[in-house]
């Protein structure tokens, strides 16, 4: 990287931090209620676009474009799954949480099943959710530092911490709202500039949205050149149903991912900050709107850099002596991202040209070495991240483009961190301290124990994205998992469903973790190590072909089904939580 | 009407609303986004064959639609019942 590239970059990222950090000083919180849900005085849209940075998390910014570029047609599961989340949330839960009008997700289900056990049940789920998810945000911000910046690993994650303690510990919840929306502006431009370029040069339509159906210089449509190119590499097409994953499998995680979304506590609890119902209901829609800018540009942009990669491979015709790059030829920013270690090359049949292909098919690869002479896909490293972080080089654009991509990384990954960070430490001052363990203290004390807790997270969160476990992807799977089999039922019964009482709703919990546990525990092992798993992770071996990640929607089945019975057979939940659930469906009572 | 009944009401029409929603948003999602992608792909609107496009792109502006449709009802039931915050 050239030296005022990389200055420019630092000067762009330094001035973000310096807007956060004046946000936090403005907004200091005084009160348990400001730091915990801001006063309830946040307007609705302010809210949905602080709910859209909360929401979008540093793998939503660096990795989803990428992932549905390489998933193709089935990547679609991600993005109906984790915005399909917001309309259960706003229909089955966002509005009479709200009228709750207390502070935290597990305050709802303690009081609502009269259970101090139900209420540790669900701040367990809550912590083990938030903190699995809380490590791919540092490694996010360690990502944007080292790979973008190419600053020491050690010191971009100081500097991130340092930022999210000034404005998350100080502020709490009024202090991240108001960063969130200034993180939004900042992420959002940096996701769409770089889209509507590559958009332009490709297609000539401004909209990304519209470029993905619309056609490249030659005449034919984007989607149709893609699949064609991609089947002569002996890939399956972009367009094609069921390649990526099964149908079954595909219908399965988008389900799966909109019970977990609706049931994520850090994001539900964004709810809990407006001031009535009417705002609640309206600001997911507007969380919606904002998320979907991105989440509609992200398969433009996979699509997009997927054939500008195939092109810089493949100029000409597959197959044909000169239809390759040649090392020679090498475009700068596939050197520079070789030295980041994402991408890597070995030139097997020693042609001095690059050929990328599927040699995992043996049929292609056979064709392949008899009719082309290729020796295997000499692409032997393609992190999928590259499909965000290389797009404005591999586009060409400006300088300030690359350095605004890595200013949104990191405020993505910063925001997450901390919506995430007030939850968990929300739990433990406001659910464990003065919930249950320790009722006496003042509103003073708990106030300083949530801002202790919220360091302490802090710290841990810094020490796991510095030291980050092997299995992160995986975890943040079995926590979507988890929400969907555990807290979003107990949340839904207890509104919709009056006769559902103590036991069936922790028998259900109860059910619902060790199922989904138990199946992902099969496949990945005990704690993620792969040899202590009990069968093959493959779809041979799954339970009627089910895939672990999608199996949140049977947990949740399985909890409803389980509460239902329990319940049944057990004693009714007393007069006062009739009341309770009456009083949370209508906005005001007469 | 007494209270009671008035609540009662309100609740099954919001549950009436809520199911009409669902089904939609399941219908475009898993309906036409997954189960019915292959037949649908033979629509094309430009260079997206029509199940692809709910898939990546029509489901999420549905959504969007669904729930702003939704604060709307509850808003006018709210007055309606005369529940709607002051």
């Amino acid at each position: 990287m050239n030296a005022d590239l990389q200055t420019l970059s630092l000067a762009v990222v330094g001035a973000t931090f310096v807007l956060y950090i004046a946000i936090a000083i403005w907004a200091r919180a005084g009160s348990t209620s400001e730091f915990y849900v801001a006063g309830k005085g946040v307007h609705p849209i302010a809210n949905g676009m602080a709910t859209a940075a909360d929401w979008m998390s540093a793998a939503s910014f660096i990795s989803m474009a990428g992932l549905i570029a390489f998933l193709g047609y089935s990547g679609g599961a991600y993005l109906m799954g984790w915005t399909g989340g917001y309309v259960l949330m706003a229909l089955l839960l966002a509005p009479y949480l709200r009228k709750f009008g207390r502070y935290t997700v597990p305050e709802f289900i303690g009081d609502r099943y009269y259970s101090k056990a139900a209420r540790v049940v669900a701040v367990l789920c809550l912590l083990a959710m938030s903190i699995t998810y809380v490590i791919g945000q540092m490694r996010g911000v360690g990502i944007a530092f080292s790979n973008i910046l190419q600053v020491d690993l050690a010191v971009g994650l100081v500097s991130g911490m340092v930022v999210v303690f000034a404005y998350a510990v100080f502020g709490g919840m009024k202090g991240i709202t108001y960063t969130q929306i200034a993180q939004y502006v900042i992420m959002i431009f940096a996701y769409t500039v770089p889209a509507v370029f590559i958009s332009l040069q490709l297609t000539g339509h401004v909209l990304p949205q519209v470029g993905l159906g619309g056609s490249i210089d030659d005449g034919r449509f984007l989607l149709e050149a893609l699949d064609r190119t991609l089947r002569e590499l002996g890939f399956a097409a972009y367009t094609e149903v069921g390649a990526g994953m099964t149908q079954l499998n595909m219908f399965l995680l988008t389900i799966s991912l909109m019970i977990g979304t609706a049931g994520l506590p850090h994001v539900i609890v964004r709810f809990f900050t407006v001031p009535r119902i009417r705002d609640a209901r309206q600001s997911a829609g507007w969380a919606l709107v904002f998320i979907c800018v991105l989440y509609t540009t992200a398969p433009a942009l996979g699509a997009m850099s997927m054939w500008n990669l195939l092109k810089t491979v493949q100029p000409g015709e597959v197959g044909t002596l000169d239809g390759n790059l040649a090392y020679a030829d090498k475009p700068e920013w596939m050197e520079r991202w070789e030295q980041t270690g994402l991408l890597a090359f070995e030139d097997r049949n020693e042609d001095g040209r690059l050929q990328y292909y599927n040699d995992a098919d043996p049929e292609f690869a056979a064709m392949a070495e008899r009719e082309y002479g290729w020796a295997g896909n000499e692409l032997v490293r393609l992190d999928r991240d590259i499909v965000v972080l290389a797009t404005p080089e591999i586009a060409g654009l400006p300088d300030w483009v690359i350095a605004l991509v890595a200013a949104g990384g990191i405020a993505a990954a910063l925001s997450t961190a901390a919506g995430l960070l007030l939850a968990i430490s929300s739990a433990i001052s406001h659910d464990l301290l003065k919930g249950t363990f320790t009722p006496r203290i003042t509103q003073k004390q708990e106030l300083l124990a949530a801002r202790i807790s919220m360091a302490g997270a802090i710290v841990l969160a810094g020490y796991l994205g510095w030291n980050p476990p092997g299995f992160a992807a995986e975890v943040v799977a079995l926590a979507f998992g988890l929400a969907a089999a555990t807290l979003f039922p107990a949340l839904m019964m207890g509104i919709f469903f009056p006769r559902i009482n103590r036991a069936g709703a922790i028998a259900g919990m109860l059910a619902g973790l060790t199922a989904t546990v138990l199946y992902f525990v099969t496949y990945k092992g005990w704690f993620f190590f792969p040899q202590t798993a009990l069968l093959p992770d493959t779809a041979e071996y799954w339970l009627f072909g089910i895939n672990p990640t999608g199996f949140g929607v049977i947990g949740a089945s399985l909890n409803f089904a389980v509460a239902a019975l329990v319940s049944r057979f057990t004693a009714p939940p007393p007069a006062a939580i009739r009341e309770l659930v009456e009083s949370v469906r209508v906005p005001r009572a007469d | 009407m007494d209270r009671s009944q008035h609540r009662a009401a309100y609740w099954r029409t919001n549950l009436r609303v809520i199911a009409g929603c669902l089904a939609i948003w399941a219908f475009v999602s898993l309906g036409l986004g997954i189960l019915l992608v292959e037949p649908l792909n033979a629509i094309r609107i430009g260079g997206y064959g029509l199940g692809f496009w709910f898939a990546q792109q029509g489901s999420l502006y549905t959504f969007i639609v669904l729930i702003f449709f939704y604060a709307w009802r509850m808003n006018r039931l709210d007055r309606e019942h005369g529940v709607d915050e002051q």
